[in-house]
């Protein structure tokens, strides 16, 4: 370093510019924490705030015929999207919910045949807080790995399973990497294996084609507000012939939902949910298309455009609408700061107490740094071209000007090997 | 989370951001931090041998907008002191004067600590004896 650079002139984020015609801030791309609820969404449910108030459970009025009638009809509509009959659909308030309810309620009902449980590192919270509560009454919980595209191995899912082994539970698709999981071919080897198969189907349903027949699932969470639906509504599918699956009711008192749900159902929200999976079954293939089309192109932008960046996950098996990717040297946080008008992921956990970044990308061997230097763009439904234009353009400025700050990237511009240096951490 | 106007500020104005000529006789070097954690600062000084002044000070950092700010903050407070006010600056200072939340507090220690390894640096390098109230923080 014989040259004194003195760029104390640095601007890191400064919107002076007028926006591009039809990009209006703020612009949401984090589709895979939650979904803007769909306008048709929302006219289908008005009606069950108000005038059709009913209990679905009244069987001695048209008050509550009229809300049983609204509540079967999306019991259809949901069954449909999945491949599954309506009998085989249990409400509940989201996905947490339908995670629990499925695996406490297998492990409960199935405690006799067996004590032993299979998932993976990079479920969502709701199935990995649930086997580690489960492991602390006595089931034995295997926690598969991934590889480093984020898929488990079949040959360690096979080895796993042993003769007290009663339920598998993987995802269908990731929430953070949007990799999708051979479903099929792990239901086909959980059915010759006599065990029962649960999938996290938050990311996928409506997303991408999901049939519990050719993919062999037996139970199945699903959430409304992950499909332009409403908050607060959730489903659980449970097969109900080959095999036939049981569940031990977690809630008690009514009976409501086949005994394995009481409480009075949720008709508005489960109205929603009933047109957003209808919504979603006419429009996916086109919308899969379209915002497969824009990760695409936002992608190959970043990747003209920058140096030292890399996608996380396999992109043959992967969501339509996720792409996360990490801009090495620069750390995720401080990206996000000078994109504020963006609503993206990080995933840097810079404000958490353990400054630990995400398990899930840990779990595919990412090192550290370049954990925290990752971002999840999550395109939905509403997101435009002008958008996604807009958004790339921001992020890539950003990014260079903060590479601009980033002692890492100087360093390694210079040709330092950067796991060579004895850092202190602190 | 929402951040100062103060680190806002530093964010989208870092002062002093550069690199000294880190052989140089005058010039001390401070690299604190690690990848892993998510934040790497490098501070650098250069300081009149006459009058011990820290006449300049440049710094990079990758991290959080708080991190950088609190290293750009830093350079700016140790500009104009000499090496023993330098010296002074604690990182409860940064705390107040950027309000950081406590999960950001590690931020200003690594400045702290910044601030302490190049003076160290310095001093090694121009045979300046350390004291037990420089040593360098980590």
């Amino acid at each position: 370093m014989s040259n004194e650079m003195s760029n104390s002139g640095v601007v890191i984020s400064e919107s002076s510019a007028p926006l591009p015609a039809g990009v209006t801030l703020p612009i949401y791309m984090d589709n895979h924490a939650t979904t803007p609820m769909d306008p048709r969404v929302l006219d289908a449910m008005l009606p069950y705030f108000g005038k059709v108030f009913g209990n679905a459970a009244s069987r001695n009025h048209m008050f509550g015929w009229e809300a049983e009638q609204a509540v079967e009809k999306a019991r259809e509509q949901i069954a449909k999207l999945i491949g599954a009959t309506a009998k085989e659909i249990i409400f509940t308030s989201g996905a947490t919910e339908s995670n629990n309810l499925a695996l406490k309620g297998i492990a409960e009902m199935y405690r006799e045949r067996g004590n032993h449980i299979i998932t993976q590192v990079t479920e969502h919270k709701a199935v990995l807080d649930t086997c580690k509560k489960l492991e602390k009454q006595g089931y034995r919980v295997t926690y598969l790995p991934v590889q480093a595209d984020g898929l488990i191995d079949l040959e360690d899912l096979k080895r796993a399973i042993d003769d007290k082994t009663i339920l598998v539970s993987i995802m269908y698709a990731n929430n953070e990497i949007g990799v999708i999981q051979p479903i099929a071919e792990i239901g086909k080897l959980c059915h010759e294996k006599g065990v029962i198969f649960h999938t996290d189907a938050v990311q996928a349903v409506g997303k991408i084609p999901v049939d519990v027949q050719k993919d062999n699932i037996d139970v199945l969470s699903l959430s409304g507000h992950k499909i332009y639906g409403p908050k607060g509504v959730g489903a659980l599918y449970v097969r109900r012939r080959n095999p036939r699956v049981q569940i031990s009711e977690q809630i008690n008192g009514g009976g409501h939902e086949r005994g394995m749900r009481s409480g009075t159902l949720n008709v508005p929200g489960i109205v929603g949910l009933g047109a957003a999976c209808e919504i979603a079954g006419q429009e996916m293939e086109a919308e899969a298309k379209r915002e497969k089309e824009l990760r695409d192109y936002m992608k190959a932008k970043f990747e003209k455009a920058l140096d030292y960046v890399h996608v996380n996950g396999n992109m043959d098996h992967h969501l339509p609408g996720n792409l996360n990717m990490s801009f090495v040297y620069v750390e995720g946080e401080s990206l996000l700061m000078g994109i504020n008008d963006i609503a993206v992921s990080s995933g840097s956990a810079c404000t958490s107490a353990t400054l630990e970044p995400s398990y899930v990308l840990k779990a595919l061997g990412l090192g550290d740094d370049v954990a925290h230097s990752s971002i999840r763009f999550g395109f939905g439904r509403f997101n435009t071209k002008a958008e996604i234009d807009y958004v790339s353009d921001k992020v890539i400025d950003v990014v260079l000007k903060l590479r601009e700050l980033s002692p890492l990237y100087e360093m390694v511009k210079e040709g330092i090997d950067l796991t060579k240096i004895e850092w202190a951490a602190h | 989370m929402a951040y100062s106007d103060k680190v806002v500020d530093h964010y989208n104005h870092p002062r002093n951001v550069g690199t000294l000529d880190k052989s140089a006789a005058e010039v001390g070097t401070g690299l604190v931090g690690a990848p892993e954690c998510g934040d790497v600062m490098r501070l650098q000084i250069r300081v009149n041998p006459e009058t011990n002044v820290i006449e300049d000070a440049k710094f990079k950092t990758f991290g959080c907008g708080s991190a950088i700010a609190s290293s750009s903050l830093a350079t700016e407070w140790v500009k104009g002191k000499t090496i023993d006010e330098a010296l002074a600056i604690t990182n409860t200072d940064i705390v107040k004067e950027l309000a950081l939340p406590p999960v950001k507090i590690h931020c200003s220690v690594l400045a702290e600590d910044a601030i302490r390894a190049a003076i160290g640096d310095w001093k090694k390098k121009n045979n300046v004896a350390e004291t037990a109230s420089v040593a360098v923080a980590h």
